[in-house]
């Protein structure tokens, strides 16, 4: 009788143990999916892009004409559009999102807090298809109707940056991506921040305020640079997302490959080179041109993302978690 | 005198300093206000029941979005089915078994990038992973390419959400003596699962607006299909065509489907908040 109970419960003692071994390498398996996901989508793009990059060697970065009907790809317009527009995005929407961060934790009455910022959270949820359209049958009109001619006249006859703010009111260009790019990553920065900002201790910021320091003065010399690293995680995390914007950019950026100086002319980027031009590239070249546009978009967005990612663990060590 | 000065200029700098920030958060508000007013009634204005009964039209001739909103429908209930398993095992993996471990800090880190990753990219790796080989567009790979954008989603909010879960809970099962898969599967999820719940939720909010990945993967298609190994039409991917083309009648088309994708997106991510706000409150 005892043999038997003890038996049984050695049979199941190795059972169980069986069943969690086969439960942890599932699971593992999955996170290993994780990792090998990563490292697929870039060496698939190197791959999908060799024949380009074959072809150009380092002339795919630097050229800027972009032929289709004569096979010479060279992505520097892309490439510059990408940054530009990302740039003008970033320009705006640091101060903006820093001040919203500082409404939310510093300014606003407490009642006020949660709703404004579920508000602002909400924008970032909003499909980026949406601001698109927004952007194209909203924005664009006004800007070329209100704001662009007053710019060209004004801002375009300054010396030195005046070239940039010089051209036709088209309303549709660079720097239109840029306002819409702005409006789409200030709610993902300043939801970043409020949340950094929330994490300095009461402690510092009320012996600052014991010592007469004025509410701006404490969030300048007290939150900001307790949180420094955090908040420029935050930044670079915008960043990475201006970066790789698709379909709000492709709406209101031109689609046009030709170099300008003029922010005011139409652009391209390299989502928007992509997502323009996938379905219609006929050719093995042209095909592998555009998914080594992909890989440069990859490449640059990762490590944007990777110091994002290092910057906000910083803050997270000191608190010890 | 100086020192009364310096303190009006000290506190103008501030008051200055906090009335930007307010105009700051206005400005946030503002534009929140602007695209949502612009979606409802422009919208609404082209709401009607054809919209779910009939199917894209030829420009000029009236018509729906019945296959569009199918096809969306279907790829994304797909995507969140395969994507969530996995997701939730690698979630768990890496909280309840990696964790402070250079394997789960591996992971975790992996995750969070493809969390932000351009999702544009997400589709040129399943065009060369599924479509080449596969020969053609085909709803398949719509499916897959949003699925990898779901995977990340539940993977971090189910590392999250497993590492409120108390430990002393863990302990108390392992304790009484059952395995640790039970102890996974039947304790711990159960604690954690508003948690996924919202995450989930969050992930489906995502998808549906998405369009970039369809755009050479699923890539569109005029008429009604269920078939996953033909292309299918989605209605992210509708939009951006109707509202690209220079026809009126496809521009009140994708405005119906903007207004029907945003409210959708902004009921889920409320009630998403919901779930997790009525599950803290009794644990708090």
């Amino acid at each position: 009788m005892q043999e038997t109970l003890i038996a049984a419960a050695e049979r199941r003692a190795s059972r169980d143990a069986r069943h969690d071994r086969r439960f942890r390498w599932m699971l593992a398996g999955a996170g290993v999916f994780v990792l090998l996901a990563l490292g697929g989508a870039a060496l698939s793009m190197l791959w999908g892009g060799r024949e380009a990059f074959a072809t150009f060697g380092l002339d795919f970065v630097t050229s800027a004409t972009w032929d289709p009907i004569g096979q010479q790809f060279g992505a520097w317009v892309p490439i510059y559009g990408t940054l530009v527009t990302a740039a003008i995005a970033m320009l705006i929407a640091i101060p903006v999102s820093f001040g919203i961060a500082l409404f939310l934790t510093e300014v606003a009455p407490t009642w006020l807090r949660t709703p404004i910022g579920t508000a602002i959270e909400l924008l970032a949820g909003i499909p980026s298809i949406i601001y698109g359209m927004w952007g194209l049958f909203v924005f664009v009109p006004m800007l070329a109707e209100h704001v662009y001619p007053w710019v060209d006249a004004n801002l375009g006859q300054w010396p030195l940056i005046g070239s940039l703010f010089a051209g036709p009111p088209l309303g549709i260009g660079t720097l239109t991506a840029g306002l819409v790019l702005a409006i789409m990553v200030v709610p993902f920065i300043s939801s970043v921040m409020r949340d950094v900002f929330l994490t300095v201790p009461t402690r510092l910021k009320e012996s600052a305020y014991a010592l007469g320091s004025t509410r701006w003065e404490v969030v300048w010399d007290v939150v900001l640079p307790y949180t420094r690293s955090a908040v420029i995680g935050g930044i670079f995390l915008g960043l990475g997302r201006a970066l790789g914007e698709t379909m709000a950019v492709t709406f209101v950026l031109g689609n046009a490959h030709e170099l300008s100086t003029s922010l005011l002319m139409p652009g391209n980027s390299i989502a928007a080179t992509i997502a323009n031009e996938f379905a219609e590239a006929d050719t093995d070249l042209y095909r592998s041109s555009l998914i080594a546009l992909g890989f440069l978009l990859f490449v640059v967005t990762f490590i944007v993302l990777a110091l994002a990612k290092l910057m906000l663990r910083q803050l997270a060590k000191r608190e010890g978690r | 005198m100086s020192a009364d000065l310096l303190f009006l200029k000290r506190r103008i700098i501030n008051a200055v300093a906090l009335l930007l920030s307010a105009a700051a958060a206005l400005l946030g508000l503002f534009f929140l206000a602007w695209i949502l007013w612009t979606t409802l009634s422009k919208g609404i204005a082209a709401f009607n029941v054809a919209l779910f009964t009939q199917m894209t039209p030829p420009p000029g001739e009236a018509g729906g979005l019945a296959n569009a909103l199918f096809g969306s429908v279907m790829m994304c209930l797909l995507a969140v089915l395969i994507g969530t398993p996995i997701g939730i095992a690698a979630g768990t993996f890496v909280a309840e078994y990696a964790n402070r471990h250079w394997v789960g800090a591996t992971i975790r880190f992996v995750n969070d990038i493809l969390l932000s990753a351009p999702s544009i990219v997400l589709g040129l790796f399943v065009y060369t992973l599924v479509v080449r080989p596969m020969g053609g567009f085909s709803g398949f790979a719509g499916v897959i390419a949003l699925a990898f954008i779901v995977l990340p989603v539940v993977v971090r909010t189910t590392d999250d959400m497993l590492k409120l879960v108390p430990a002393q809970m863990r302990e108390a099962a392992l304790s009484l003596g059952i395995p640790q898969w039970k102890v996974t599967l039947q304790i711990l999820y159960r604690a954690a699962a508003p948690g996924i719940v919202t995450g989930v939720l969050l992930a489906l909010a995502r998808i549906s607006g998405e369009t970039a990945p369809l755009l050479f993967t699923a890539l569109n298609n005029q008429y009604w299909s269920a078939d996953l190994s033909e292309p299918i039409a989605s209605a992210p991917v509708v939009i951006f065509q109707y509202a690209m083309s220079p026809f009126e009648d496809w521009h009140a088309l994708a405005w119906a489907g903007a207004f029907l994708i945003t409210v959708f997106v902004l009921v889920l991510s409320l009630f998403a908040r919901l779930v997790l706000l009525r599950k803290r409150v009794p644990n708090d």
